[in-house]
């Protein structure tokens, strides 16, 4: 009862909370990251340096009016958030955060293809809000999105495909405890499919430069056009939730989660005494950075660019990335 | 215990959303419902210890396939009537003759299964050399069940080229 109900429900709360909060300073570190790019100084008022911001911001949005336009799809319209912000919740079950059992809430045997398949089922919150809205932007936006979503979703499946043959296991805390076991982060062994992954990860996230669902400047803001208040931020939280657990993802994959820098350099021991989870941070942290960094320096893509990079580069890379893996795999 | 409860409210579920997809006027909810469908049915295949099958359910129908219904549904105009000629008469024969089918063949289904020995039913699955959900299945498509497998595969790739030449007219 205590293991198998008690102790994981503890844990998911924790999560949650760490998750939503964390969400919160990330969009502070995100106005602070953009400002100083462009020599400003961003958010200054509330707090020393402007640090309170991160509360204040989210007490706005609760406050603020809820509004449903009249002809929308009201039941549509209400699901299309809470579909969309779920799942990049849901994907936090399978990300192990340490090695041990407290750091973790669940280690599956197909824990890499259950974050693939969660996390892909986000795209109906972003559909489904903008058919719901029942006006002309929103589902342009959609319809870009849900194009957009599964050409990037099927080359990051298949450049994933090729980290899982180099692991020999989809299990998350199984590919880390192979990457100490061959003694390297797999970024070394795979650098191809990591620069593929990340780049598939800013597309599946909407992120700059593949943002086009979100287009403010050609489809008035895009798939949360109608949306107000706690729904609009809804959105939000999901994409940044999303930017999280796929930060996480990466790290873990290719960056050998948990383990220190050369994990098979015995000079190096000395860095143990800094706890696995502190390392798994700063390397979610780094991503995160460099999410945000890409965000204050490129422009945007154009749509049939977007469609070009997808399905004919991407696809074709880590198709020959898995062939390239495999033979390398049979011969060594 | 928890397994039956937990089959026949899934059960319960399966069925309903069925029910909620044909009977739905708008087409994009019926998309919704089938989507919660087959979430069900994944949830369904957890139960019965298929984690693998669950997964790539929930990654192939409902992160994939459902999500390509649903653009075209958005992309159609459906709110045009039915054709004029078209005799609704005609389609509830249709239906009668497809529902004795499908009751025709529940029916040799349960026949058949009490008629036979039940022994083989419940026989010792084939020895693995491998451990875990995944490898097994890996282990009989690339041994026992090897042409079948390759079969699909060439199927596929008649239907993906089909598709191309149909889209490019022109090659």
């Amino acid at each position: 009862m205590l293991d198998t109900l008690v102790i994981p429900l503890l844990k998911i709360v924790v999560l949650l909370n760490a998750i939503l909060i964390s969400v919160t300073f990330m969009v502070l570190m995100e106005r602070k990251v953009i400002a100083w790019a462009q020599s400003r100084l961003g958010p200054m008022r509330v707090g020393p340096y402007g640090v309170l911001q991160a509360i204040v911001d989210p007490i706005k949005l609760i406050l603020k009016e809820d509004i449903t336009p009249i002809k929308a799809d009201k039941m549509l319209f209400s699901l299309a958030p809470i579909l969309s912000l779920v799942p990049a919740l849901v994907a936090f079950a399978v990300v192990p955060f340490g090695g041990d059992e407290l750091f973790y809430i669940a280690d599956i045997n197909v824990g890499l293809l259950f974050f693939l398949s969660v996390t892909s089922i986000g795209v109906y919150g972003i559909i489904l809000a903008g058919w719901a809205s029942n006006s002309k932007y929103p589902l342009l936006a959609s319809l870009r999105a849900s194009a957009q979503l599964i050409s990037y979703e099927i080359a990051v499946t298949m450049t994933l495909v090729s980290l899982i043959l180099t692991a020999g296991t989809l299990s998350m805390v199984g590919i880390v405890e192979a990457q100490l076991a061959d003694g390297v982060w797999y970024g070394f062994v795979q650098p191809v499919a990591f620069v593929l992954v990340l780049i598939g990860a800013l597309a599946e996230t909407n992120r700059v430069p593949f943002d086009l669902p979100e287009a403010e400047t050609e489809l008035t803001g895009g798939f949360h056009t109608e949306y107000s208040g706690m729904r609009f931020s809804l959105f939000f939280l999901a994409e940044y939730a999303n930017i999280i657990v796929i930060s996480a993802v990466t790290a873990i994959l290719f960056f050998g989660g948990w383990l220190r820098p050369f994990p098979n350099v015995e000079a190096l021991a000395f860095l143990d005494l800094i706890p696995g989870w502190i390392w798994l941070f700063s390397k979610i942290f780094l991503f995160l950075y460099l999410f945000m960094w890409i965000r204050a320096t490129l422009p945007r893509y154009r749509y049939d660019q977007l469609m070009r990079i997808g399905w004919k580069l991407l696809i074709p890379i880590a198709l020959a990335n898995i062939v390239v893996t495999g033979i390398v795999k049979v011969l060594v | 215990m928890a397994e039956a409860i937990a089959f026949y409210t899934l059960s319960i579920l399966i069925l309903g959303l069925g029910v909620a997809v044909i009977t739905t006027p708008r087409t994009v909810h019926s998309v919704v419902f089938l989507v919660l469908n087959f979430l069900c049915v994944a949830v369904l295949y957890v139960v019965l210890q298929a984690e693998f099958l669950a997964v790539i359910q929930i990654l192939v129908y409902a992160g994939g396939i459902v999500v390509l219904y649903l653009f075209v549904v958005m992309l159609v105009n459906l709110k045009r009537q039915p054709e004029e000629h078209q005799d609704p008469r005609r389609l509830a024969k249709v239906g009668l003759g497809l529902t004795g089918a499908m009751l025709l063949e529940l029916a040799a289904i349960v026949v058949y299964s009490y008629s036979r020995e039940p022994s083989s039913v419940t026989a010792p699955s084939p020895a693995f050399p491998v451990q875990g959900n995944i490898e097994q299945l890996g282990w009989l498509l690339y041994t026992d069940y090897l042409i079948p497998f390759e079969v699909a595969s060439v199927l596929l790739l008649v239907a993906m080229v089909g598709a191309i030449i149909l889209a490019r007219r022109e090659l």
